[in-house]
C-alpha cells in the first residue's frame, strides 16, 4: 500500500494530466452550453502540454540557458519538449479565439448558446 | 449636453431609420429572452429521445474507457525526472552541447526553435495568420456583412461608452501601458539571451495594446494603428522570415556560405538571423492578439 | 519539500478544473480559468522552463481572459450590466 503512494507520488504530473484530460474530454462531450465546451477544449490541450513538458524535466538540473559557460549536457534538462510546448500553447489561443468568434456568430444568427436547441433550430431550418 | 438629451438623441435616430421596437426594449436581451420564436427544445420523436440518452450514456462510457487505459499507462513509463528517459537521446545532447556555436545563442529553446526547427516555428506562425484571416471573415463588418440594426445598436453601444469614460483605467493605463510595451520590447529582443523570444514578447505587446485600446477607445488606436498598417506588418513580418529563413535553408543545403555573422555569444546583436526571426515572429504575434480582440468587441481593427 | 508543494499545486488544479465546469454563472467559468491559467505558470516554473511560464502567463491569463470577457458580453451572457 505503501509503495502504490510512493509510485503515485512519484508519477504525480502524468496522473494530474492524465486526470484533467478525463476531465476536460467528458464535459466537452456533455456539456450543452457552448462556452463551457470551450473551456473543457482548453483544459484538454493544458492537459496535454503538462505531460509533454513533465517528460523533458530531469531531477537536479536547471533551466536550459547557458551559465558560466557550461557546454555539458548534464547540467541542463532536456530542451525539445520545451520547445514544442511553446508552439502548442500559441496554437491553443488561436483555436480558442476562433471558436469565441463562431459562438458569437451563432449567437447572432439563433439567439441561443445551448448546443441541442442549435441543433434542433437546424434540422427545422434545413427542412 | 446631458446623458439624457444625448440618449434620446439617439432613439430619435433609431426611429427615424424605422426600427419597429424602440431601443430600451430591445437592451433587455439576455440568454432566457430569445428574439424570435422557438420550438421547444424537448423533441417529440421517441427515437431522437432514446438517441441522446445513449448519446449520454456511450459518451461516459468512453470517456472512462480512454482515462482508464491511460491512467493505466502511466505505471509502465519511465520514471519522472530520471536521467536516462529515452526522451532525452543524442539529439537533446547535440543541440544543448553544440548549440551555442552552431547558433550562437546563449538561450538553447530559443536556438532550438529558431535555427534548427526553424520550420516548425514558420508553420507555426502561419497558423496564427490563418486564425486571424478566419476570423476576419467571420465577424468582419463590411458591406457584405452589415445588418441595420445592429450597426445602430453600435452606435448607441459608442455613445454609451463614450459617455462613461473611466477616470481610473485611464491613470493606471498612462503608466501601466508604456511599461508593458516596453518590457514587450525587451523580452523579443533578448530572446537568444534570456528566457522569452518571439511569442512570449509578442504577446506581452499584445496585452499593452488591448489595455491601451480599452483605456482610451478606438479611435485612439486608428490614429497610429489601423487596418492598413496592421495588413502591412503581419503580411511584411511574415515575408521577411520566409524569405531569410528561405536563404539560410538553400546555402546550407547546397554546402555554400552564407555570409551572415554569429557575432559573440552575449551580445544583443549576436547569434545571426535568429534577432530578426525574434522581431518578425513577435510583431506577427502581438497583431494577431490585438485583432483577436478588435474583431471580437467591435468588429473591426 | 518541493515535491508537497508540487502535488499542492496539482490538487488545486484538478479542483479549478472541476469547479471552472460546474458553474452557473458563466463570468465565474471564466474567472476561475484564468485562476487555471496562473496556476499553470508556476506548474512551468517549477518544471524550469521559464519560457513556457512567460507565454502562458501573457496568453492564458491576459489574452484568452479578455476574449473570454468580451465574448460574454457580445452574447449577454453578463448580469448587471446593461444587457440585464
Amino acid at each position: 500500500m505503501k509503495e502504490f503512494f510512493t509510485t503515485v507520488i512519484s508519477y504525480r504530473f502524468e496522473i494530474a494530466a492524465m486526470v484533467l484530460f478525463g476531465i476536460g474530454f467528458i464535459n466537452l462531450l456533455l456539456q450543452r452550453n457552448l462556452i463551457r465546451k470551450i473551456i473543457a477544449f482548453n483544459v484538454m490541450d493544458s492537459s496535454v502540454f503538462l505531460f509533454l513538458a513533465a517528460q523533458g524535466y530531469i531531477q537536479g538540473r536547471i533551466a536550459p540557458m547557458i551559465v558560466n559557460g557550461d557546454l555539458s549536457a548534464a547540467t541542463y534538462i532536456n530542451p525539445i519538449p520545451s520547445g514544442l510546448v511553446l508552439t502548442g500553447i500559441v496554437v491553443s489561443v488561436s483555436v480558442s479565439a476562433f471558436f469565441l468568434a463562431l459562438v458569437q456568430r451563432l449567437y447572432k444568427k439563433y439567439g441561443t448558446i445551448d448546443f441541442d436547441e442549435i441543433m434542433t433550430l437546424a434540422k427545422k431550418e434545413a427542412e | 449636453m446631458s446623458k439624457k438629451s444625448r440618449l434620446f438623441r439617439s432613439h430619435f435616430r433609431a426611429w427615424l431609420a424605422g426600427e419597429e421596437m424602440p431601443l430600451r426594449e430591445r437592451h433587455v436581451r439576455t440568454l432566457h429572452k430569445k428574439p424570435h420564436e422557438r420550438p421547444e427544445p424537448v423533441p417529440e420523436d421517441v427515437r431522437i429521445n432514446r438517441f441522446i440518452h445513449l448519446y449520454h450514456v456511450s459518451a461516459v462510457l468512453v470517456a472512462v474507457c480512454i482515462v482508464a487505459v491511460l491512467l493505466y499507462t502511466v505505471f509502465h513509463l519511465p520514471l519522472f525526472g530520471s536521467a536516462n528517459n529515452p526522451a532525452s537521446n543524442e539529439v537533446a545532447q547535440r543541440y544543448i552541447e553544440q548549440g551555442l556555436e552552431e547558433t550562437g545563442a546563449v538561450n538553447i529553446v530559443s536556438g532550438m526553435i529558431l535555427d534548427y526547427r526553424a520550420f516548425d516555428t514558420f508553420g507555426e506562425s502561419n497558423v496564427l495568420f490563418l486564425a486571424i484571416a478566419s476570423v476576419l471573415m467571420l465577424l468582419l463588418r463590411d458591406r457584405n456583412n452589415i445588418v441595420l440594426e445592429e450597426d445602430v445598436h453600435e452606435a448607441h453601444e459608442r455613445v454609451i461608452e463614450k459617455a462613461n469614460e473611466d477616470v481610473i483605467l485611464k491613470r493606471v493605463a498612462n503608466i501601466v501601458v508604456p511599461c508593458i510595451l516596453l518590457f514587450g520590447v525587451y523580452v523579443v529582443l533578448n530572446g537568444h539571451l534570456s528566457p522569452g523570444g518571439g511569442f512570449s514578447g509578442g504577446s506581452i505587446m499584445g496585452g499593452g495594446l488591448i489595455l491601451f485600446a480599452v483605456s482610451y477607445g478606438p479611435e485612439r488606436v486608428k490614429t497610429f494603428f489601423g487596418w492598413k498598417t496592421f495588413r502591412a506588418i503581419v503580411v511584411g513580418a511574415l515575408l521577411c522570415y520566409a524569405l531569410s529563413k528561405a536563404y539560410a535553408f538553400f546555402t546550407g543545403a547546397n554546402g555554400l556560405e552564407n555570409h551572415i555573422p554569429l557575432g559573440t555569444p552575449g551580445a544583443i546583436l549576436s547569434a545571426g538571423l535568429i534577432l530578426l526571426l525574434d522581431i518578425c515572429v513577435g510583431l506577427v504575434v502581438a497583431c494577431t492578439m490585438y485583432g483577436f480582440y478588435a474583431l471580437i468587441n467591435r468588429g473591426e481593427i | 519539500m518541493s515535491v508537497v508543494f508540487e502535488c499542492l499545486l496539482l490538487f488545486s488544479l484538478i479542483l479549478c478544473a472541476i469547479f471552472a465546469l460546474t458553474q452557473k454563472r458563466l463570468l465565474m467559468v471564466a474567472i476561475i480559468y484564468m485562476a487555471y491559467s496562473l496556476i499553470m505558470t508556476i506548474i512551468w516554473a517549477m518544471l524550469q522552463s521559464p519560457d513556457l511560464a512567460i507565454t502562458e502567463a501573457a496568453v492564458g491569463a491576459g489574452v484568452t481572459g479578455i476574449l473570454l470577457f468580451v465574448t460574454l458580453k457580445k452574447i449577454h451572457a453578463l448580469k448587471g450590466t446593461k444587457d440585464e
